[in-house]
């Protein structure tokens, strides 16, 4: 017989450990369903986990961690933050889409002037309409008490039809020859998002994830507002008690990684997107779920947990390109990646006991 | 001229995926477990439906194996929530994740196939929707009228009073959490099979949440889930007329109808429940809460 004891303390260890695991479990699991769909297993995981960094076309594929790293740690340093209080954010790709497009809207409506305050304002244009899409489902929680996890998932349905509205209607290319999608954001100067640094992928996103990295981690392990996070999300009556207002936390969790996930969404629409079209949503919203897991709700977690996951994306073209493997084989691995972690998490808060049946 | 009883016909249609689901996962949430997979059960049981369909050329054979379909990738959850003890969201989270990349991965090669065609059953209306519509009261009659329901209230309500007198909180909730499969991948193969008649990536577009909602709509009760679900089939119905129509709204903006009536309704029924005297309305007393039994 097998049994669980609970751990008086989650295990460090395991925290650190499980992580790994689950990466590992994946790619066997990976593989095997590559040799039950007729690919070549090995070749398949080698595609993936190791070309895009030192294969041979490593050179175009390296920069590319970066640009797609940089979205999935931006969103998920925010979520990591409401997850840890216990606040579902899930609709982060919704506030991702109403990001680029309010960011979006400021370089539309000054083209084709010229000056050093668009980028700028872009930015804080695309914060400001994360944080308010994520405001919606943080305030009819605290008034009405509706579920965040459900609200903040229908909005990301009705933010797909408002960019699709968007890219059709009052946003299209009036230069455009009728094609749906707004301007070349890339190709106004002004309001571009470029590579600072050639070769490396590096734009402004990737220093805000960077900073985000770090502010998060001040956050959580030194401000008092982490504090009270972090008890929320351990004892709720406890916090209670100690004079955290369940109600602000849930408007900072849910204000705070809209906005995160409202800047990913601008970096994106003025840098690799280039345009506000109706397929704006990317998926980096969802995957970034799996990145604040995998990354255990911390920051360096985080950071490490996003450039995996940017891998497996890289990795999934390139897979794509050589052994024609379906696109959707990155998705698979993903959802996989999570169900393992879930899985082996067993192991930080119980110790697995044999016991001996008498 | 618009002919009553052929928009409540189609008021029927567009309801059945969202019925189907929702009873399913009322049954899951009363029994104390909040399976957020749902979505990820529909498209698994819209494409294996499909495929089934497909292939035997027998729609009826889609449903059945549909139903299994959906049944088996809830166990993944089940493994997950009652035996490894991990989160529910985060574990109903995964399950949508994995099932929607599953569906599109193994669905290419079905897409641009027109399903098989369905023998409409009385009325010219599809058996599936019948059967929808039956499973109301029977879930009703489980739920309050049962032996086996009145234990898989107790388990939802209570786990660990449920496991002190002699119940199997875990054997209990495996059931319902498969029985929720089976139902969210019949509601996922109507819309592949009998709605919109192929394939397609992601066909069910939000189904599984609208669902999710309707159960908190339902105040967990099996005629407010139809009351829900109706709800929902009138706004879809009424915003494909006006879109026929050619109202002079975007096309993009009316489509969003069903996701804004969705939360509208969801924030009026939690406010009710908020502000009446029973906090939580009927939400049972474990609902996402794990068990685990010391001895």
């Amino acid at each position: 017989m097998i049994r669980l004891v609970p751990r008086s303390e989650t295990s460090m260890g395991w925290q650190i450990a499980t992580p790994v695991l689950a990466v590992l479990a994946t790619m066997v699991m990976g593989g095997l369903l590559f040799a039950i769909m007729g690919y070549d297993p090995v070749a398949a995981i080698r595609t993936i986990f190791w070309d895009p960094l030192f294969g041979p076309a490593a050179g175009y594929s390296r920069p590319q961690l970066l640009v797609k790293a940089a979205p999935l740690i931006l969103i998920a340093s925010g979520l990591a933050i409401g997850f840890r209080a216990g606040i579902w954010n899930i609709g982060a790709e919704g506030q991702y889409i109403i990001g680029g497009i309010t960011g979006a809207a400021v370089a539309l409506a000054a083209y084709p002037a010229d000056g050093m305050w668009i980028f700028p304002a872009m930015v804080l244009a695309g914060a400001l309409g994360g944080w308010a899409w994520g405001m919606i489902p943080a305030l009819l929680r605290n008034w009405f008490g509706a579920s965040e996890i459900l609200v903040s998932l229908m909005l990301v349905y009705v933010a797909e039809k408002i960019a699709a509205w968007m890219a059709f209607g009052p946003m299209r290319n009036p230069e455009g020859f009728g094609m749906p999608g707004s301007r070349n954001l890339t190709q106004y100067p002004p309001a571009a998002n470029p590579e600072l640094i050639a070769g490396t992928g590096a734009h402004w996103g990737v220093v805000a994830a960077a900073l985000a990295v770090l502010a998060t981690w001040f956050l959580i392990s030194r401000h008092i507002r982490g504090f009270h996070i972090r008890t929320a999300g351990l004892a709720p009556r406890a916090a209670r008690f100690a004079g955290v207002k369940p109600e602000t936390l849930v408007a900072f969790c849910l204000g705070l990684s809209g906005a995160l996930a409202g800047m990913a969404g601008l970096f994106e629409a003025s840098g690799p997107a280039g345009q506000i079209t109706d397929s704006f949503g990317s998926g980096y919203g969802f995957t970034a779920i799996i990145v604040a897991f995998l990354g255990r709700l911390h920051p360096l977690g985080i950071l490490l947990a996003g450039l995996l996951l940017a891998l497996t994306y890289i990795g999934g073209e390139l897979a794509q390109l050589t052994l024609q493997l379906p696109a959707a084989t990155v998705q698979v691995f993903q959802g996989m990646l999570l169900f393992f972690l879930l899985g082996f998490d067993l192991l930080t808060r119980f110790r697995v006991e044999r016991t001996v049946t008498a | 001229m618009i002919d009553p009883l052929s928009v409540f016909l189609l008021l029927l249609a567009a309801a059945t995926p969202i019925l189907f689901a929702a009873l399913g996962e009322l049954i899951v949430e009363r029994a104390g477990v909040l399976n957020l997979g749902v979505e990820g059960m529909m498209i698994t049981g819209a494409l294996a439906g499909f495929a089934a369909a497909h292939a035997t050329g027998n729609a009826f054979i889609g449903f059945a194996v549909a139903a299994l379909a959906g049944a088996a990738i809830s166990m993944l959850f089940a493994l997950l929530t009652q035996f490894l003890l991990a989160n529910q969201v985060a574990s109903g989270l995964a399950l949508t994740l994995f099932g929607l990349g599953l569906a599109a991965l193994f669905g290419k090669p079905l897409e641009g196939i027109k399903a098989p065609p369905m023998p409409a059953g009385p009325l010219k209306v599809n058996w599936i929707v019948w059967l929808g519509l039956l499973m109301v009261p029977l879930v009703w009659w489980f739920l309050n009228r049962s032996r086996a329901g009145l234990i898989l209230r107790g388990v939802g309500e209570n786990h660990d009073a449920a496991h002190a007198l002699g119940y199997d909180v875990r054997r209990v909730r495996i059931a319902a959490i498969a029985f929720g499969g089976a139902m969210a991948g019949i509601g996922g193969a109507f819309i592949s099979i009998a709605t919109v008649l192929q394939w397609t990536e992601g066909m069910t577009a939000g189904a599984g949440w609208i669902a999710l909602a309707i159960v908190v709509f339902s105040n967990w009760t099996a005629p407010g889930v139809l009351a829900g679900a109706w709800l929902f089939g009138g706004v879809t119905v009424l915003q494909l007329r006006l879109q026929a129509a050619g109202v002079s709204v975007p096309v993009q903006l009316l489509s969003m109808a069903p996701y804004l009536a969705t939360i509208i309704v969801l924030v009026a029924i939690s406010a009710m429940q908020k502000f009446s005297r029973r906090a939580g309305g009927g939400a049972p007393g474990s609902l996402g809460r794990n068990f685990h039994a010391l001895r």
